[in-house]
């Protein structure tokens, strides 16, 4: 096997891969334990296990480039940039979280980060990304744009018709299906009809199938895309299969899963252990450097729920601020 | 007789026609969900339970767990209606409808009418709408208004458990396309609700309570705060007349008119964004025909013209509460020199 272009990473980007994994991780794991108190409001949907994808994408973005996210959306938001105390504070409905206050969870977005939005609605993003990547074609950035969806957004007719805008409007984007074997509690085998690789094909969007908790083999990939793309070869596609550590919101029961199927992934394909294995065994980064990443994104969490809880919410005045009222 | 759900009383009519007519399917996502899982079957029964158990009791093939293909499904659900079935097709969260309105609005409201009188559609769409779950913007809407300025289609929009069963029966039993909307806050709401079917008809309002002085207009969630207020203004002397039309499409014009002509002044309660919502259509047909009658402004009580927001001190704020509506209601009983200043 060839050795991974990943794993000739810079120092300085491995720690900058792991720290993101690792705070996507403790992100999550922390609001499962908040939200179990009843302190968090609304629908929460973890992304926890799937880390590889956000991160070994978005590492080949800047600000210039543009993502569109899912309703299972924290980890892209880590990992195009958005401050996590201000998700942190968004997800408690807190004046100074990322959107005011107003959108919780569901629509965590940045914009100046290119982080076009976590969304409520799925399929929702891909015709966002193409718009995106319409953007900057026309505008000359150089740009490109990511559009994650899930495979149950992989049925929605929005995947379907912005991929063929995207070939035919020869648009700067790469679709990222993160397969994680469900919708809800229908699983993907059953679900998805066909081929997801053909699929991209029949549109003329040549498709790469990844182990999603390969951290290395996605940030190939992904690498390997983008640059594609980033240099007018037209759309692209990524098909990563990988696993959600939680249930498709906080709350779900799971009955659909197998006794043990969690506990397993985590014991057996854990994305972050395999990071921390590969990188040790190649002698790339010592123990030591990944436990000091570990302390200070612990420190980094606890303090964005320590400031979050005690955060103002909004005021009743701003209930009616940032639209258009007619009276 | 038992007390039942809300979540209950639709389940068990779902049920009940399911078993009468052979005829009736079910389908939506996760609606037994589970399918092609390692783990049970069965698994979720929606989203919130409610058809929890009729893939036990119908078999996968009459309870059809459909892929996120909200356009593919509700049109075929619709093609399906024209060719004998009498499909009761699941959507999930209201705010979906976007993503398939076609098939409902061009599609499924139209035969009857474009193809001359000589075709039926007997589909029912149900559907959660409405804020309190802190669900944000693109999961709190209410959208009715919406589905009630389309010819062709019926809204029916149930404000207990009772009404939920006898509405959803007569909308599977209604030869036109039903738009069902239940209150996700609703769904564990209990009264008293009867083992057997029954039928309530559509275009019947029905008095909650009745009064003297005001006359308030109120749907789904917003009966019961409705009838709160009343209940608080008794005590101070003002006596109303509660109304839920229970239909926007048809909607029950004669029995409000004929209320507001005994009472002279009206308050509607609408949980659906301020602009072009039932309360502003139902006021101006009461101006148009009854504004003799009127003895003071007709007041509305609905939510700002804002999108639903998320952080709960904002959405408490937004949406309709008892107190909102007793101060709308002691406003139309002050003196009308007095109004015209406020
Ligand atoms: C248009 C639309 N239909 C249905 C839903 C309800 N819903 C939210 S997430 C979800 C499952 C999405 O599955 P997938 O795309 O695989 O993403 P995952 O949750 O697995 O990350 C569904 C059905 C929705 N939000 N929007
Ligand atoms: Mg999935």
């Amino acid at each position: 096997m060839a050795m991974s272009r990943a794993l000739q990473l810079s120092r300085e980007d491995l720690l900058r891969a792991y720290r993101q994994m690792r705070t996507i991780r403790e992100f999550e794991e922390r609001v499962h334990a908040e939200f179990a108190t009843g302190e968090i409001p609304g629908f929460v949907h973890l992304y926890a296990g799937e880390e590889a994808s956000a991160v070994g994408v978005c590492m080949h973005l800047t600000d210039k480039d543009a993502i569109a996210s899912t309703h299972r959306g924290h980890g892209h938001c880590i990992a195009k940039g958005c401050d996590v105390h201000g998700m942190m504070a968004e997800i408690y409905g807190r004046k100074s979280g990322l959107c005011a206050g107003k959108g919780g969870s569901m629509h965590i977005a940045d914009v100046s980060k290119g982080m076009l939005g976590a969304n409520g609605i799925v399929g929702g993003g891909a015709p966002l990304a193409c718009g995106a990547a319409l953007a900057a074609k026309t505008l000359k950035t150089g740009g490109v744009a990511v559009a994650f969806g899930g495979d149950g957004a992989s049925n929605q007719g929005t995947t379907a018709e912005s991929m063929n805008l995207a070939t035919v409007w020869k648009l700067p984007v790469i679709f990222v299906l993160e397969d994680n074997g469900y919708a809800e509690s229908t699983a993907s085998g059953w679900s998805v009809g066909g081929d997801a690789i053909k699929r991209a094909e029949g549109f003329g969007i040549p498709g790469v199938r990844v182990d999603g908790h390969d951290f290395f083999a996605v940030h190939d990939a992904a690498g390997e895309a983008i640059e594609r793309t980033r240099s007018g070869g037209g759309p692209s596609f990524l098909h990563l299969k990988l696993n959600r550590y939680y249930g498709h919101f906080e709350g779900d029961g799971q009955a659909y899963r197998r006794d043990g199927e969690v506990a397993r992934l985590r014991a057996e394909i854990d994305t972050l252990d395999r990071f921390r294995r590969r990188v040790t065994e190649a002698k790339l980064l010592e123990e030591n450097d990944l436990a000091g990443v570990d302390r200070e994104v612990l420190a980094l969490i606890e303090d964005s729920v320590r400031t979050a809880k005690s955060a103002a919410a909004p005021k009743s005045a701003d209930l009616l601020t940032d639209v258009y009222l007619s009276y | 007789m038992s007390k039942k759900s809300f979540r209950q009383a639709i389940n068990e009519a779902l049920a009940q026609e399911m078993e009468r007519d052979p005829r009736v399917v079910i389908m939506g996502e996760d609606i037994a969900g589970g399918l092609g899982a390692p783990g049970e079957d069965d698994a979720w029964g929606g989203v919130l339970g409610v058809t929890k158990g009729l893939m036990g009791k119908f078999g996968r093939e009459r309870v059809l767990d459909t892929p996120i293909t909200e356009s593919g499904f509700i049109g075929a659900a619709a093609g399906a209606a024209l060719r004998g079935l009498r499909p009761v097709a699941e959507l999930m969260f209201v705010d979906f409808m976007g993503v398939c309105f076609d098939q409902i609005f061009n599609q499924a409201a139209k035969f009857r009418y474009m193809f001359g009188g000589k075709a039926t559609t007997p589909l029912v769409i149900r559907t959660m709408f409405g804020a309190g779950f802190r669900a944000a913007s693109q999961h709190s809407q209410c959208l009715y208004p919406i589905f009630t300025h389309i010819p062709g289609l019926k809204v029916v929009i149930p404000s207990s458990p009772y009404e939920a069963k006898g509405l959803l029966i007569q909308a599977i039993r209604d030869d036109d396309p039903v738009v069902f909307f239940e209150h996700k806050v609703m769904y564990d709401v209990e009264e008293e609700v009867p083992d057997e079917p029954y039928a309530i008809p559509f275009g019947e309002a029905r008095f909650v309570r009745e009064g003297d002085d005001v006359t308030i207009v109120a749907f789904g969630r917003m009966v019961s705060l409705a009838s709160q207020a009343a209940e608080a203004l008794a005590k101070e002397g003002v006596s109303c007349s509660v109304i839920d039309p229970r239909t926007t499409s048809p909607l029950d014009l004669p029995t409000i008119l004929e209320s507001v002509r005994e009472t002279g002044r009206l308050v509607l309660v609408d949980e659906a964004s301020p602009r072009c919502n039932l309360a502003t259509d139902i006021s101006a047909q009461v101006a148009e025909q009854a504004f003799d009658a009127l003895k003071a402004p007709i007041r509305m009580v609905s939510p700002p013209h804002t999108p639903v927001p998320f952080a709960p001190a904002l959405e408490d704020e937004f949406v309709p509460n008892a107190e909102k509506i007793a101060a709308a209601v002691r406003s139309t009983m002050r003196a009308p020199s007095k109004q015209a200043a406020e």
